[in-house]
């Protein structure tokens, strides 16, 4: 580990348990299915057996005559559209017009248990007038069949196209022609899923006009804007508690269906409703990564240098927006972060399908354009006669430096990063055996996104801390999804009012107590409501010693008081309390943190600007079997660039848990489907890394103590996933001399590959051509000077 | 209390809970997990598929490993069953609780319970395991955020400490 601390920090930097770590190897954690109320009722869902389809009827009559059954609700009872996107508010809670993809809500139902609820799904009638599905990105790109997944008047796109961006920074003709080599790749990758342990759940009751709902979200304010537009009441007569989280990911980002149907239902019944999801329902539920066709053409000097890039992207976006029009801007904004690319050119577009909708998965749209860009390097380089690994160095963006798409970059532990890996795996010194290969690969990602999903200029994050002769609370609304966001609150309260972190109790993710946090997606919680913790506390510290001085006889220099070890000066904290609360009266302090502006001037330039970047390379160690096609990963080194670890212990979870996720994806995991319907809606099925398919991982942390997070931190929940897909591709390309140009790397391609390599030809399996897309004129934007740091107010085009 | 509007047969279960001697009516159709959730309150026990897939609702029946969505109750009669509620005596977390905790073995904490409960038997029958014989008896329990190292850690480290 770098060593940069700061001598005088006792809590943070130390690898504590989590807060509740207690509650949860106890089984007394309480997740939302776990909640049951008096006279609950159960609800199920129906959903949509075909992929495309206008509904003609839904009949519930024969439903509604089982006993036990006490409410069935159709699509006309939930009329109004809701999304996570003010641009894409395209989904119904129930639908009664079309239904666009297998699992597709249509009714919902509230009986005594499940059983009564499920067999009344199965007793509602519905006809169906069956439309021509789209399950491609090839067939959206076609001139519809027998009508558009969504009506034209909402895309304003042609085709089944949903978006279109297109945006050039700096003159990339230009650039291409200073260029001694240009090369040209087609990349894919596939679609998979969260795949959280826990089923999403929702309980809802309704009591003297007030609803109140606890649900397995991410974020507890957007379910919160979501039920007040869709159910038509005020948000002051709504609560959404985030209730013990069992595994998000992503995938429990958007609001949801079911969180609206339960609260619909409790208010029509009277009584409390819980809907939790079945396995199945979670795959069709999805919001996972988008499939990503990619074409990249990169020009260089003869030694390697980026002179210019052009990238192109189409996503396979499912039935519905969801996050998509963010997603396809981040599969082209976050090249420029990683990679000093002098002039770039990027267009981007995303179709519907009739697919289960996809969103935001770890790394949010960056996981497939990093995939791309890696391999596209790594082959310009061979193509040179280069290193790698040097080519791609030479190209690393340097700290404290503006993108050519403006996008700000502050500390970047790239350079140290790269050595950790390098050196500790022996990449370019240890002999490898036949078959085995070994692959290097580096990343970024934000720290939480510097604009509001909903535009609105307030903070993004606040905190309330409130101490008295009982000890200290805080109140946060930001949701603890196990990557342990509460723990970081109380690390960084404790710290500042020098206590422990189990001395902070903690009141999280509940609207009618806890101040506006954006919740757990983004990457944003340490940095943001970190921030926002430690200004309040801060605040409270002064008032503290404030206090104690005057005690004490300090009156001119509180600055003295010592703080630390329970204590404050020659008082102990509760009795330091006492003398605070005598003197102000209740001790209340807030913080919040509004990230700085820092985008470009040009629209789109909301999506990619982050006050803070974590960088991450690594390198993976694999055998790959010529016989078989199958790959066995041994080892994986991986170092990232958090800033500061604020507790590394949780921090190292994050990483450690990011490889899993990437070695899944690059090796096993596909959303696929089969005549309209996802192929393996199961765990089983679905295959996804065990115990004994994960290989020894070496974690290395760099703190590069970035100037504007809470004590140097930064993000650690995204980027380690990032870099090591490609390295693992790479390291399949050292170990067999092919190139596979799709994740995941199936044995099935290993050995075609293998087959066209005797053959003479292409070392590669993997996309052969990218399709044509109506890509709108390029909006073209002057790139800032590399080294103005300018922010918020100063930028020129503020 | 249970609504009786749609009709059942049930049947009056005897066990051994966590120690305790209880006596339950229950559906003959219901899954021990569903009779220890719903019946019981015993919320420890999770779900993550209710089809045998992820290793999620691990209980002990007799000190053995069992997937409690594939087991019917009825089947029980006069069994052991321990759930994640009865592995701390009283206030005193159980060592493999204690390992878990101290480690960050359990991030979000949902397959923490049957992955506990699989590690357990796991050290009663092998005191010394080694990493391999580790993961081959956990091999059942899916786990989506610790990308399982912290919980081989955990298992090793509780042997560790018994050992010494």
């Amino acid at each position: 580990m770098t060593e940069s601390g700061n001598a005088s920090l006792s809590v943070v930097g130390q690898p504590l348990p989590k807060v509740d770590a207690g509650a949860k190897v106890t089984g007394a954690a309480v997740y939302a299915d776990d909640i049951t109320l008096p006279r609950m009722l159960y609800c199920k869902i129906l959903r949509s057996a075909v992929p495309h389809a206008r509904i003609l009827s839904v009949d519930p009559s024969a439903a509604r005559r089982i006993p036990g059954v006490h409410a069935i609700i159709t699509g006309l009872d939930l009329p109004i559209r809701f999304g996570i996107l003010p641009v894409s508010q395209d989904e119904r809670a129930l639908e009664y017009e079309k239904v666009r993809y297998v699992g597709d809500p249509i009714a919902a139902v509230a009986a005594i248990d499940e059983e009564t609820a499920a067999a009344a799904c199965e007793a509602i009638r519905v006809e169906y007038e069956e439309l021509k599905s789209v399950m491609s990105i090839e067939e959206a790109l076609r001139e519809p069949v027998d009508e558009p997944i969504h009506e034209r008047a909402y895309t304003r796109q042609p085709l089944n196209i949903h978006r279109l961006v297109a945006y050039e920074f700096g003159d990339v003709d230009a650039g291409f022609e200073k260029a001694d080599h240009v090369r040209e790749d087609v990349f894919f990758f596939q679609g998979n899923t969260h795949l959280p342990m826990e089923q999403h759940a929702a309980v809802a009751k309704y009591v003297d006009g007030k609803l109140t709902i606890w649900s397995s979200t991410q974020v507890v304010h957007y379910v919160h804007r979501a039920l007040s537009k869709t159910l038509g009441l005020p948000m002051n007569r709504i609560r959404v508690i985030g209730a013990t989280h069992g595994g998000g990911f992503g995938g429990k980002t958007d609001p949801f269906a079911h969180e609206i149907v339960v609260a619909k239902l409790a208010m029509l019944t009277g009584r409390p409703v819980k809907c939790t999801l079945t396995r199945e329902e979670v795959f069709y539920t999805h919001r996972g990564r988008h499939p990503v066709l990619m074409w990249v053409r990169t020009g260089v000097t003869r030694d390697g240098r980026i002179t210019a890039m052009h990238f192109k992207s189409v996503l396979d976006g499912g039935a519905y927006g969801s996050y998509g029009a963010a997603s396809v801007f981040y599969t082209g904004t976050l090249q420029t972060v990683t990679y000093d690319i002098p002039a770039y050119r990027f267009e981007g577009c995303r179709v519907f399908t009739n697919k289960a909708p996809c969103g935001p998965k770890r790394g949010h749209g960056t996981p497939q354009p990093r995939f791309a860009v890696e391999l596209h390097l790594e082959k310009i380089a061979r193509d040179l006669g280069l290193d790698p690994v040097e080519v791609k160095r030479r190209n690393f963006v340097k700290p404290f430096t503006r993108a050519v798409n403006w996008m700000r970059i502050t500390s970047c532990g790239l350079e140290e990063c790269t050595d950790k890996v390098l050196e500790a795996s022996g990449y370019r010194t240890r002999p490898r055996r036949p078959g085995q290969g070994m692959g290097f690969a580096i990343s970024s990602y934000m720290s939480g996104a510097g604009t509001a999903i909903y535009w609105n200029a307030m903070p993004h994050s606040e905190v309330l801390l409130k101490v008295d002769r009982t000890g200290v609370t805080v109140y946060c609304g930001a949701m603890d999804i196990g990557q342990g966001s509460d723990s970081v609150l109380a690390h960084i309260v404790a710290e500042e009012l020098g206590l422990q972190p189990k001395d902070v109790r903690l009141v999280t993710a509940d609207t009618d107590l806890t101040p506006v946090d954006l919740g757990s997606y983004s990457s944003r919680v340490t940095f943001m409501a970190g921030n926002a913790a430690l200004e309040a506390a801060r605040k409270m510290r002064q008032m503290l010693v404030q206090a104690v001085a005057e005690t004490m006889g300090f009156r001119s220099d509180p600055g003295q008081i010592p703080v630390g070890g329970g204590r404050i000066g020659d008082f102990d904290f509760d009795q330091a309390c006492v003398l605070a609360e005598t003197k102000y009266g209740t001790l209340t302090s807030g913080g919040s943190y509004t990230p700085p502006r820092i985008g470009g001037p040009y629209k789109g330039s909301g999506v990619g600007p982050s006050p803070a970047y974590s960088y991450s390379a690594a390198v993976v160690d694999l055998d790959a079997d010529d016989r078989t096609g199958i790959v066995t990963v041994n080892k994986v080194w991986i170092a990232h660039d958090i800033g500061r670890a604020i507790n590394p212990l949780l921090v190292i979870g994050q990483i450690e848990g990011g490889v899993y996720m990437a070695l899944g994806e690059a090796l096993m995991e596909e959303q696929a489907y089969r005549k309209g319907r996802h192929k393996w809606p199961s765990m089983l099925e679905y295959k996804s890394p065990t115990f004994l398919d994960m290989p020894e991982i070496e974690t290395f942390l760099v703190e590069t103590i970035d100037p504007e997070g809470p004590y140097g931190a930064k993000e650690a929940g995204q980027g380690p996933l990032l870099p090591v897909i490609p390295a693992v591709n790479e390291a399949l390309y050292d170990a067999l001399g092919v190139w596979i140009d799709e994740v995941p790397v199936t044995p099935e391609k290993v050995l075609k590959a293998l087959e066209v390599k005797a053959t003479g030809n292409m070392r590669r399996y993997g996309p052969k051509s990218y399709p044509t897309i109506p890509y709108p004129p390029l909006i073209k934007v002057e790139p800032p000077d590399p080294h103005d740091m300018r922010i918020g107010a100063d930028l020129p085009h503020a | 209390m249970r609504n009786i509007e749609r009709e059942v047969q049930r049947e009056i279960l005897t066990l051994q809970v966590n120690g305790e001697h209880i006596q339950v009516l229950v559906p003959v159709h219901k899954t021990l997990l569903e009779v220890l959730r719903e019946e019981l309150g015993l919320t420890g026990t999770k779900h993550g598929c209710e089809l045998g897939e992820c290793g999620t609702c691990t209980v002990l029946v007799e000190g053995k490993p069992h997937l409690s969505c594939l087991v019917l109750a009825i089947q029980l009669e006069g069994r052991r069953v321990t759930t994640i509620e009865g592995l701390a005596e009283g206030s005193r977390l159980h060592p493999l609780q204690q390992t878990f905790a101290e480690l960050g073995a359990a991030q979000c904490g949902y397959c923490t319970p049957g992955t506990l409960l699989a590690a357990t038997a796991l050290l009663e029958t092998n005191h010394q395991p080694t990493r391999d014989q580790i993961r081959e008896a956990l091999a059942g329990n899916l786990c989506r955020c610790t990308g399982y190292a912290k919980i081989v850690e955990a298992v090793e480290l509780c042997a560790a400490r018994a050992h010494d």
